[in-house]
């Protein structure tokens, strides 16, 4: 199966396809926001570059949520919690980038005016530097999920039993966060957003730019991904998830193997989280709760697990279809996700990509 | 219950009106310091007449006209000195005004002059009012009161007001007396009485000159102050006690679907919520019936049949073609429980709707002052408490229950000696979704009934399971009660959600410890 999946992604035509969504992503989406007039046919509103940056995000999410569902077998339902993390950790950069332009004109973000409070808690402890918030946004999750990870995996812990403990742990989490005592704004989190590295957030320039960075951000991970699991580790990895105890006692440590994976793939959720924050403008504890975390495993079923082009797909299946939904028939969008969970684990076990891949 | 006094009253009344002219007449045209003087007189005097004279002027039944005062009743009026009838009904009538002091006084007033009324649920409300806001002016009232009380519980009640009235004004030896009785109450507002008396004033000496008063007051306040804490205790200890049965019925369900049968099933929650809006139909059907406080006799099996057919249909058309995939299984049950919240939200509307206790949940058993148990979680401990004993006596007394524990056991063998296991499942499942169903019923007495209902108990009842071990009740048992009591005293201590979230780490580094949970079935197979 590995090697089919080598040669899939490593084929001329994975190339060819990675090539026209560079074109995409960095050619004709600038041009057709930026340089089309607003009035042309051709224009994309700023309406579909946000949309398409966001399920860019999750597209990442996804790939990360791959490494480990579907290369390593690990079902994580807590993944929503790394990738809001994430988004905190820059949140807290884009807060204190507001400057005194809050609502109540002063150095303080609005929330801690309100709560009446003289200083920054340690939390936000040199949080008005870019570099170490985005220090943050990468060593946060990765740490969390390295001691969480370490624990699990030592007590062998695995299977739905780690899936509900991540829950738990996501649930906790957005507790933690819901509370206005814990320094991140509680109910209402982080929002108004006014700038980035001193630059006006909300101008076309900007959106693109972080548009293109999600965009690269997402190859980068792609490739990588595609290198860790079609190297010898991808292997083991694989092993790992179809008969942990042969290879323990072939005498691999299957526990370095799955910490690391697992670690890589939180810090994946929280860049991903990072730049989803810029781009829609707000986090809440609403991330961190157990049903969004459910649904990035069904974008990974959706598309296929252990193929890292299908949980793409299948990110940007199931949002578009949730944005249009939303908004066409705001009523029935459970029931199709529903429907989606239900049909795709018992008619499409191996996803969109199983699906195509049988048709040839 | 007013409306009632007052008539009784007034029947009681009507014949022997003799009241002090006087006073009568300061409480129609004097002003308001004399008005007040008027209704401690007329408290003092105790009798029906001047009860009735009192309730009249609450309801604003109280005229003048002239030099006379009226009870105005629609067309007819009294004369409210002699309770002779005034015919024709005079034209030119003012209304007694009274402002806000008075009728704070007349309030006091009712309350004290209700104390001799002869019903016992009436003379217990007035002695609660009365405790903490009594005055002077009734301790003669209050005397009189007790010397013909009989009612234990009113009476205790009444011997405390009159020790702090006694406090204020009596004797020596009547204070100590009196510190000695308060001494014997369980209010906190006592409390604060007596450290009034030990308080020490500005100039360094005590706010109370006696010594011997200030002794016996420490005395009384240990023992208070001990009786209280015993009071805490044990309100810690049912509120645990409560929340525990509350997890265990959520958790009992989850107990055979995942512990015996090993379906992760995330739709639980909304198992739940399906029971809890059955309990709300039944409810509607009954309500324009005379047996409205009947309806949970039809509710509880009404709720486990509907979350039994559901869970059974879902077992039949999903969840039978995932067994042996626990992940796909969890992601499948998550989605329909999505589909049953929106069923529900389209049926029922987004809001929560409102479920009614019937008469006798309403309420509840009062401990000490403050610490009350309402009944509707006393019944819902004792229907928890049923619950697993029915469940008990299913699994170990009965075919089915023989059947579900051997083809959990070994599902091979099971079916060469004839077990027809695919029915079994279905069964099985079908209970383990009607116990949920029952349990939704009793959340519907004490908590809101919404579409989000399940979502709020699913993170909560997959905790008991994994706490207590999968594949047998006892260890559920234990877990929920134990998350019970750990909520609770850490709630006591650092606030609800601080205490929920210590709950969730520590069970997240117990599974690590121990990852078959606290009670595990012991195996030879490596991988459980």
């Amino acid at each position: 199966m590995t090697g089919g999946i080598s040669r899939r992604l490593y084929g001329p035509r994975g190339w060819a396809i990675l090539a026209l969504f560079c074109v995409a992503v960095f050619g004709v989406m600038p041009v057709l926001n930026l340089a089309v007039p607003a009035d042309s046919p051709f224009h994309v509103s700023a309406y579909w570059v946000t949309l398409l940056g966001k399920i860019m995000c999750y597209a990442i999410v996804a790939v990360a949520m791959d490494l480990v569902w579907g290369y390593a077998g690990i079902l994580s339902l807590g993944h929503g919690l790394f990738f809001a993390l994430g988004g905190y950790s820059f949140g807290m950069y884009l807060m204190r980038q507001i400057g005194s332009d809050g609502q109540y004109r002063q150095p303080m973000p609005d929330f801690m005016v309100f709560l009446d409070w003289k200083e920054f808690p340690w939390q936000w402890w040199n949080s008005d530097s870019f570099w170490w918030c985005a220090m943050l946004v990468i060593v946060v999750p990765g740490l969390l999920a390295y001691v969480f990870g370490y624990f699990a995996f030592r007590s062998r812990v695995k299977g739905v039993y780690l899936s509900i403990i991540t829950q738990a742990l996501t649930f906790a989490a957005m507790l933690l966060f819901f509370r206005n005592a814990t320094g991140f704004g509680g109910n209402n989190g982080f929002t108004d957003f006014r700038r980035i590295l001193d630059i006006p957030i909300a101008t076309p320039q900007t959106r693109m730019a972080l548009f293109a960075i999600t965009g690269a951000t997402l190859i980068g991970t792609l490739l990588l991904a595609r290198w860790l699991t079609t190297s010898r580790f991808g292997r083991v990895l694989a092993a790992i998830r179809d008969a942990e105890q042969r290879v323990m006692f072939c005498g691999y440590d299957t526990v370095h193997y799955k910490l690391f994976v697992w670690t890589l793939s939180a810090v994946i959720c929280g860049v991903a989280g990072a730049l989803y924050v810029p781009q829609v403008g707000i986090i809440n504890p609403g991330e961190m709760s157990p049903a969004n975390s459910i649904e990035i495993a069904i974008w990974v079923a959706v598309g296929g697990r252990g193929t890292l082009i299908g949980p793409l797909i299948g990110a940007g299946l199931v949002n578009g279809a949730k944005s249009y939904f939303t908004q066409a028939f705001p009523e029935y969008w459970l029931f199709a996700l529903g429907l989606i969970f239900i049909l795709v684990t018992l008619f499409l076990p191996q996803g969109v990509m199983g699906f195509l891949g049988k048709k040839k | 219950m007013r409306i009632l006094l007052t008539i009784s009253l007034w029947l009681f009344a009507s014949g022997a009106f003799a009241l002090d002219a006087a006073t009568v007449n300061k409480l129609g045209f004097g002003d308001g310091d004399e008005k007040i003087a008027a209704i401690a007189a007329l408290v003092a005097e105790g009798d029906p007449a001047a009860a009735a004279l009192l309730q009249a002027a609450t309801d604003g039944e109280l005229q003048t006209a002239g030099k006379l005062v009226l009870i105005v009743k629609g067309e007819e009026a009294v004369n409210a000195a002699t309770g002779a009838k005034v015919t024709p009904l005079p034209e030119e009538r003012e209304d007694v005004i009274l402002n806000n002091r008075v009728r704070r006084e007349l309030g006091g007033a009712m309350a004290a002059l209700k104390l001799i009324s002869p019903d016992r649920a009436t003379r217990l409300a007035a002695a609660k009012e009365l405790t903490g806001n009594a005055d002077q002016a009734m301790l003669p009232l209050i005397k009189k009161a007790l010397a013909s009380e009989t009612d234990a519980g009113v009476k205790q009640l009444l011997e405390l007001t009159q020790a702090t009235l006694e406090l204020k004004t009596g004797t020596k030896e009547s204070r100590i007396a009196a510190v000695r009785t308060l001494g014997l109450s369980t209010n906190p507002n006592t409390k604060m009485l007596l450290l009034g008396i030990l308080e020490k004033s500005k100039e360094g000496g005590y706010a109370e000159p006696d010594e011997d008063i200030r002794i016996e007051a420490q005395k009384s306040l240990k023992a208070l102050e001990g009786r209280l804490a015993w009071g805490e205790r044990a309100g810690v200890l049912f509120t645990s006690v409560s929340l525990g049965s509350i997890l265990l019925l959520a958790a009992l369900g989850l107990a055979i679907t995942y512990g015996l049968m090993g379906v992760i099933n995330m739709a639980h929650g909304e198992l739940i919520m399906v029971g809890a809006y059955t309990t709300y139909v039944v409810q509607n059907l009954f309500k324009r019936t005379d047996f409205f406080d009947w309806y949970l006799l039809a509710a509880v099996p009404a709720s486990f049949i509907a979350a039994a057919a559901v869970g059974m249909a879902l077992e039949r058309l999903v969840i039978r073609w995932l067994y042996g995939r626990p992940l796909e299984t969890l992601l499948a049950t998550w989605g329909i429980s999505l589909m049953l919240i929106q069923t529900v939200r389209t049926i029922f509307g987004a809001q929560n709707v409102q479920v009614e206790n019937p008469a006798f949940m309403s309420g509840g058993m009062e401990l000490l002052t403050g610490v009350v148990m309402p009944w509707s979680r006393i019944v819902i401990i004792c229907f928890a408490g049923a619950v697993l004993v029915g469940m008990w006596l299913l699994l170990t007394k009965t075919r089915l229950g023989l059947f579900v524990r051997a083809v959990t056991q070994n599902r091979p063998m099971a079916s060469c000696v004839g077990v027809p296991t695919a029915r079994v499942d279905t069964w099985a499942f079908g209970l383990g979704s009607g116990i949920a169903g029952l349990a939704g019923c009793a959340l519907s007495q004490i908590g809101n009934v919404g579409p989000d209902l399940g979502q709020s108990y699913i993170v909560d009842s997959f905790m008991v399971v994994v706490l207590g071990g999968v594949g047998q009740l006892a260890g559920t048992v234990y877990a929920a009660l134990g998350l019970g009591f750990a909520n609770k005293l850490l709630e006591a201590w650092q606030g609800a959600v601080l205490a929920k979230i210590a709950v969730l780490v520590f069970i997240i580094f117990f599974i690590q410890k121990r990852p078959q949970g606290m009670f595990a079935l012991r195996g030879r197979a490596l991988d459980a």
